[in-house]
């Protein structure tokens, strides 16, 4: 059963959808490298052009990432981050921005410590969105999906290279906001996705949800983010921002304005995309 | 959660994996299709003739199995009470159980058609036993460890380089087993195509912890018909050591019907349980998700793993296996625990009254196994798992001890 909600997910693909063009979805880690400029790009990743906001929050055994992302969880962890810190985060985030959806996305443990109902709870009243966990497929979901409809949060799940087209039948079952699509077999960051097999790939998905499809992983300059932004309904970066943001933490010198202005060029990208296919 | 009924302790786990709330497949979409291919492959080659008399032709004269069931008789005498035998796992090829399990899994790699093999390792033994079959059996490997436990076991990373192993340092996370399997996860999801990941110990998703326990079960198997044999009866205990526990669900699963056979598990206690530095993850964590199943973790009140430890690598592991998490909770099995000085001092008590040098793990199995003995008295019949030789470990206890090789 798929659940449709009107949340902030929803009404921004719609929005996205009229104005015809794929979405930015950008990822950072909750308290990297430090709490205080974690906020700091959260908070300006709307205005860089930023459609969407996945934030992680930190897990000590990250299992599906590649060193950038496992480095980023590492630093947060070190600055004090927690699960209840990253809620924290959002509910100052929400202060100034209420349309912009955030997506928390991390591993199962974190949430499990928590409690799934006293979790989905909290971060709904934070002003959380859609949660993705990776180590979650959906023959383990059930309790967390039972306790997110509750509280009217969207789980997204991923689907990969090596889901079939039956599997893709139980993926998108009890999957809500939108389905992401894992465009390489591997961890974050690491492999570039191959725009050829990503167009066909998005089309098979497509077959098995109505759901607006977002492709991930491997994604990390403005022309790679620009092609998949042809085919698919959002595009997500993740390690490259995060990558900047450790080399700027390892300079000494302010991440924040590094790391907007990378976004705003990938936002850039993503917008005149289909434009630069049309005009040619 | 369900307390299975009296003598249906071996229809775990069921179709998903579980054994009671414990175990289950908590993997990456990318890794899912793989594990259930594996699961089916698994069951396949089970209810294959073919499959087990292969196997077997190997156990018998590769690893050199049964391994002997042996009355250690200074070791009772001086503990003054039951009967106290050891199952001598640590005269396999290789010098422990481990390899009970690569042979089964090496035999399901080349039957799944997979060229590649890869594996995770603590303290090298699961390593030496993964690269000795690759040897044998002709297929590339590749070794994860942590940079931390490469630097302390290096005789054992050297066994894998002359065995044609290449061994690769982890420096993510903390440079311990547990990283060593989260970078063996990320190279299987890398590498999906070719590459078969032979999992040391009876945890990770769905099926590694019952097939793990299934080709661990020879020990069993063995001791139980051999005690039978030698005494008439069956043991009032048995008793193994615990890191995952592979060893020890391989000695007590065949027993687990004998209600009437206590099963007594082992952790290590590091250097207590109050100083938080241990692996004891029943004694001392709680339950939660990591490396693809549920079950008991050492972790912070974040859900953050915390790292375990212990003076044996081969314990040194926040985890354990699902279905000791499961006996743990329905009370078939009792788990204790012994500390780092405990398991030295019954290290030596071994090398000096039973001529076997013990590795460190079955050391912390045997400091208990004396509290056993005396508690049972001269009637009784206390069966230990001598799992691992104590060779790899003399640097360790020399240091330990204060001696310099």
């Amino acid at each position: 059963m798929t659940r449709m909600r009107q949340n902030r997910i929803t009404s921004r693909f719609e929005a996205l959808k009229t104005e015809g063009r794929a979405g930015l979805i950008t990822y950072v880690m909750a308290g990297d490298p430090d709490v205080e400029t974690a906020f700091e790009i959260l908070k300006g990743l709307p205005a860089a052009g930023a459609d969407l906001i996945e934030l992680g929050f930190p897990f000590s055994d990250p299992m599906a990432e590649g060193p950038p992302i496992q480095r980023a969880a590492l630093r947060a962890l070190k600055a004090g981050m927690t699960l209840r810190g990253t809620l924290d985060l959002v509910r100052r985030f929400r202060v100034n921005d209420q349309t912009t959806p955030i997506i928390l996305m991390g591993y199962t443990n974190p949430v499990l410590s928590y409690g799934f109902g006293p979790f989905a709870a909290d971060a709904a009243a934070a002003g959380v969105d859609g949660l993705i966990i990776v180590d979650s497929p959906p023959e383990e979901a059930a309790e967390l999906s039972d306790a997110l409809d509750v509280a009217g949060i969207s789980l997204i799940r991923l689907t990969a290279p090596t889901t079939d087209d039956k599997r893709l039948e139980t993926v998108v079952k009890r999957t809500s906001g939108f389905v992401y699509y894992v465009s390489v077999a591997g961890v974050t960051g690491v492999k570039e996705a191959d725009a050829a097999t990503v167009a066909p790939a998005v089309a098979r998905v497509r077959k098995a949800s109505n759901l607006p499809v977002a492709v991930g992983f491997g994604i990390k300059t403005p022309e790679r983010a620009a092609a998949v932004a042809l085919v698919a309904d959002a595009v997500v970066v993740g390690s490259a921002l995060v990558e900047e943001i450790a080399s700027a933490a390892a300079t000494d010198s302010l991440a924040a304005p590094k790391v907007l202005a990378s976004v705003a060029a990938l936002a850039q990208a993503v917008r005149m995309a289909r434009l630069d296919v049309n005009v040619t | 959660m369900n307390a299975p009924t009296p003598n249906n302790y071996s229809a775990y786990p069921d179709a998903n994996g579980r054994f009671g709330d414990y175990g289950g497949r908590y993997v990456a979409e990318t890794l899912m299709p793989l594990v259930l291919d594996l699961g089916q492959a698994y069951e396949d080659a089970k209810n294959d003739p073919a499959f087990h008399a292969e196997m077997s032709g190997y156990m018998t004269h590769y690893v050199g199995r049964p391994s002997p069931l042996y009355f250690a008789e200074r070791l009772t005498q001086h503990f003054g009470g039951a009967k106290i035998y050891f199952k001598r796992d640590e005269l396999n090829h290789t010098g422990a159980h481990k390899i009970n399990n690569c042979i089964g899994q090496i035999l399901l790699a080349r039957r799944m058609g997979k060229t590649r093999i890869i594996a995770e390792t603590g303290a090298g033994q699961h390593g030496v036993a993964t690269a000795t079959v690759c040897a044998r059996f002709g297929y590339p490997c590749i070794v994860y460890m942590g940079a931390t436990d490469v630097e302390r076991q290096k005789p054992n990373v050297f066994r894998m380089n002359l065995l044609g192993a290449e061994v690769r340092p982890v420096t993510s996370g903390t440079g311990t087993l547990k990283d060593a399997m989260n970078e063996a996860m990320r190279d299987w999801v890398t590498n999906v195509d070719d590459t078969y990941y032979i999992i040391g110990t009876a945890a990770g998703p769905h099926p590694y912890p019952a097939m793990v326990r299934d080709f661990q079960s020879v020990i069993g198997t063995e001791a139980r018909a051999q005690m039978l044999e030698r005494e008439g009866r069956l043991p009032d205990a048995i008793v193994a050591c615990i890191g995952g526990g592979s060893n020890a669900i391989g000695l007590f699963h065949p027993f687990l019907a004998d209600e009437n056979v206590r099963l007594i598990g082992v952790e290590a206690a590091g250097h207590g349980l109050s100083t938080g530095m241990h692996a004891a993850s029943l004694t001392g964590g709680r339950p939660g998700v990591l490396h693809g199943n549920k079950t008991y973790l050492l972790q912070d009140d974040d859900g953050q793993i915390i790292d375990a430890h212990s003076i044996s690598a081969g314990l040194d592991y926040p985890g354990i296996g699902p279905e000791h998490s499961w006996l743990h909770d329905v009370g078939r099995a009792q788990y204790v625990s012994a500390t780092d000085q405990e398991a030295l001092d019954a290290f030596q008590l071994c090398s000096q009254l039973e001529g076997i040098i013990p590795a460190l793990e079955p050391a912390h199995a045997l400091a208990r196994v004396g509290d056993v003995a005396k508690e049972l008295g001269k009637d009784g019949i206390v069966l230990m798992n001598l799992c691992g030789r104590g060779d790899k470990d003399i640097f360790t206890v020399a240091e330990a001890l204060g001696s310099r090789l």
